[in-house]
């Protein structure tokens, strides 16, 4: 026990600035992983929760304890915050109140009553206030201590029984058909939460400690779809907002750690948000654009497709007004997409640019999309019972997702079918450009 | 007994009437707006804007320089919108569901708020975090009395009647529209009304009184007033023109109840009306018409079940 305590001494360092620090990365490996579990489960704000049903907590056990002995008080802020939870869980269970309602109720009543017990013994709890708006600055050696055993403990209970805790937050159900006992894991996953926010609380205060539980794991949850990666990058910008806020405040006067940790974690958040490789906002409107002008250029490929099968086959170039009346665009606009399909040599312009023609790649991918487009609304008018004229909407939509092997099946089922629902023919896989007839 | 009941006319004299009045008055729009919110599953919205409006509160006070300014309450307006906008941008645009997208921004807010206020005003302002968290219900006494009716009304409790009744007669105006896209925004945007429109109007309207109510009841305890007067009406009724009355009913009654807390155990007079609301509350879980928990204890008893299991295997077909 001595062997650890000394440990446990030749860790923290000894000049406050260095306690700082040490604090803050503590911080963000303890919250950085329980708020994984925390945004899986949706249950983001019960934190919020937690960290204000501790008041009573704090107070009773600085009313009970006038030595001030920090083990006490935080075991009866623990204690306090599970109550919450309990009575949170209870609510749900008893009542027709949704989740959010009892996490709200709770979170009042608790701190509520931290405050009305608080005011009743002003003398003895001064400390309150300090305990729950905290500040990185003022945490010692003690304080440290604590924080590290804790982190220690979080991130080995974490590690050892990610399994069950994470089949736990995505289906309880499945866990208890599995032999889990739930009940114990849960109440395991809430203690673990609990000690998180209250040993938290000195460093960074109440309102922020839902910061770091919440916006490093959504972040990570941005970037990875793997969880022990999404563990490990969470428990990473935990350290990285911790030390840039520990960084910012120590350098910069009248730069209040916790905030500064916050907005350190928000801008990390908002980078994510935004740059993020499959899940941020400019990867997904790039694809989104991208898709958007896949599908244009497919449809004025079916279009050309279209006017050629009108006219019989007869000839091989379209003037580009055509396609733009048949299909409601400007000319401009349809001059536009054309290019971009000549790029992909897929038509050709005729000298003037005012006609074009459909090169052999051009032409069986025309083919492919109106066979797609034809094959599926049989399929849905024979198959699904729709009515022949409401098929074309649904057809118009996966026409530009249906492979190769899902038409094979589709022309199997129908029996190689020659119409389509409205009369017209469908084209054959490996037909090649009909010269002067119509094919049938 | 009496003589408990006596007690805050004895400390107070008329004082203790403008006490419960204020608190009434501030928890009166709160319960109407909280019904509405918790209808709409948004009641953790209403803790978020409670904390967002603070980055509003100090740019606004930073402008004008006055703390009475209704500036200030304009900002917190804005202040809240904002906050409601990046909650929808963040779980509009990404898989992070709407409970963290909210954890996300009112912390953001708050945190902006919070660095504002250090790096700008310093420490002499009186945004101080005692009158954050307890409120100044207590102070309210010693303020200036406007002469109205031919008595001497301390001048918050009119600025807080104003804004009470304005609350009110905007609820009243809007209520079918509010209660259609609570329920059902789709049917409403068919039938040509808004819901966006009224989302972001019931936002606004909340955060501004929540910074009215803020300076007498404190942040945090807003929330509770948001929240545990419709939670206890939902308990106890089915139709919600009674949960507006019912809500209202707990505002009044924990106002009334707070005060006597106050008086009796020498409490801080804000977190005392919030206990008694909770009180209520406790009281709605266990007894209430509707979802009493005691009542439903009764009829769960055991034979009652295996009647249950009697009728069900006797009304098999039997041939």
């Amino acid at each position: 026990m001595s062997l650890i305590l000394e440990i446990l001494e030749s860790l923290i360092p000894a000049s406050s600035v260095g306690k700082a620090w040490m604090a803050a990365v503590l911080l963000g490996v303890g919250c950085g992983l329980l708020g994984c579990f925390v945004v899986l489960r949706r249950e983001a704000l019960m934190g919020d929760a937690i960290s204000h049903a501790v008041l009573p907590g704090v107070v009773a056990g600085l009313v009970y304890s006038p030595d001030r002995n920090l083990a006490l008080i935080l075991a009866c802020a623990v204690m306090a915050g599970l109550c919450g939870v309990g009575v949170v869980r209870v609510l749900e269970r008893t009542t027709r109140l949704k989740p959010d309602a009892c996490l709200a109720c709770v979170l009042a009543l608790f701190f509520a009553l931290g405050l009305v017990w608080q005011s009743k013994f002003q003398s003895e709890t001064v400390g309150v206030m300090h305990f729950l708006f905290g500040n990185i600055g003022s945490i010692d050696g003690n304080d440290l201590k604590m924080m590290l055993v804790s982190v220690v403990l979080i991130s080995v209970m974490v590690v050892t029984m990610r399994r069950p805790l994470l089949v736990m937050s995505f289906d309880p159900g499945f866990g208890r058909a599995l032999g889990f006992p739930t009940w114990c894991l849960e109440f395991l996953f809430y203690t673990l939460l609990t000690f998180a926010v209250v040993v938290s609380l000195q460093a960074v205060g109440v309102v922020l400690v839902s910061a770091m539980l919440i916006t490093p794991a959504a972040s990570a949850y941005l970037l990875t779809d793997r969880f022990d990666r999404m563990l490990l990058l969470s428990m990473l910008l935990g350290i990285l907002s911790g030390v840039i806020g520990a960084w910012m405040s120590t350098s910069m006067s009248r730069m209040p750690t916790g905030p500064v940790m916050t907005l350190a974690a928000s801008g990390v958040f908002v980078l994510v948000y935004l740059c993020a490789p499959r899940h941020g906002v400019l990867a997904k409107s790039l694809r989104l654009a991208r898709r958007r002008r896949l599908i244009r250029r497919e449809n004025t490929l079916k279009t050309i497709y279209h006017i050629l099968e009108e006219e019989g086959f007869s000839h091989r170039d379209v003037s580009v007004m055509m396609i733009a009346s048949k299909r409601k665009e400007a000319e401009d606009h349809v001059h536009l997409t054309c290019e971009g399909l000549q790029r992909q040599s897929l038509i050709l312009f005729s000298e003037d640019k005012r006609s074009l023609s459909l090169t052999d790649s051009g032409w069986r991918r025309a083919m492919e999309l109106v066979r797609n487009h034809r094959l599926w609304e049989l399929y849905l008018t024979r198959e699904a019972n729709y009515a022949d004229d409401h098929v074309h909407e649904d057809a118009e939509k996966i026409e530009h997702l249906l492979g190769p092997s899902m038409i094979r099946q589709l022309e199997k089922d129908l029996d190689f079918p020659k119409l389509d629902p409205h009369g017209r023919p469908i084209p054959r896989v490996d037909a090649g450009y009909p010269t002067g007839s119509l094919p049938l | 007994m009496s003589v408990y009941l006596n007690q805050p006319w004895e400390v107070f004299g008329i004082g203790a009437l403008w006490l419960v009045l204020m608190a009434f008055f501030v928890a009166l729009p709160c319960s109407q707006l909280g019904s509405f919110l918790m209808l709409r599953r948004m009641s953790l919205t209403g803790d978020a804007i409670s904390h967002s409006v603070f980055p509003g509160v100090v740019l606004a006070f930073l402008l004008t320089g006055d703390l009475a300014s209704p500036w200030l309450i304009i900002g917190a307006g804005l202040a809240g919108l904002l906050a409601t906008v990046l909650i929808e941008l963040v779980h509009k645009w990404t898989r992070v569901k709407q409970d963290a997208a909210t954890g996300i921004s009112f912390t953001a807010l708050f945190a902006l708020g919070v660095v504002m206020m250090e790096t700008m005003l310093g420490q002499h302002v009186d945004l101080d975090l005692d009158c954050v968290l307890h409120g100044r219900l207590g102070l309210l006494l010693e303020e200036d009395t406007v002469t109205c009716f031919g008595l001497a009304w301390p001048g918050l409790v009119v600025v807080m009647a104003a804004v009470a009744v304005a609350a009110q007669l905007l609820m009243a105006f809007f209520f079918r529209v509010l209660l259609l896209s609570s329920f059902d925004a789709g049917l409403a945007a068919s039938l040509g009304y808004r819901p966006a429109l009224v989302h972001y109007g019931l936002m606004l309207t909340t955060s501004m009184v929540v910074v009215a109510a803020f300076q007498s009841v404190g942040a945090i305890l807003v929330i509770a007033l948001l929240v545990l007067p419709g939670a206890t009406a939902y308990l106890c009724t089915h139709r919600i023109r009674i949960m507006m009355v019912l809500a209202a009913i707990h505002a009044l009654l924990s106002a009334i109840g707070g005060l006597y807390l106050h008086v009796w155990l020498n409490t801080n007079m804000s977190a005392s009306v919030v206990v008694s609301g909770g009180i209520l509350l406790v009281l709605a879980w266990l007894l209430g018409p509707v979802d009493g928990v005691i009542w439903k204890w009764m009829a769960e008893e055991p034979d009652q079940s295996e009647q249950g299991l009697d009728q069900a295997t006797n009304s098999q077909p039997r041939d």
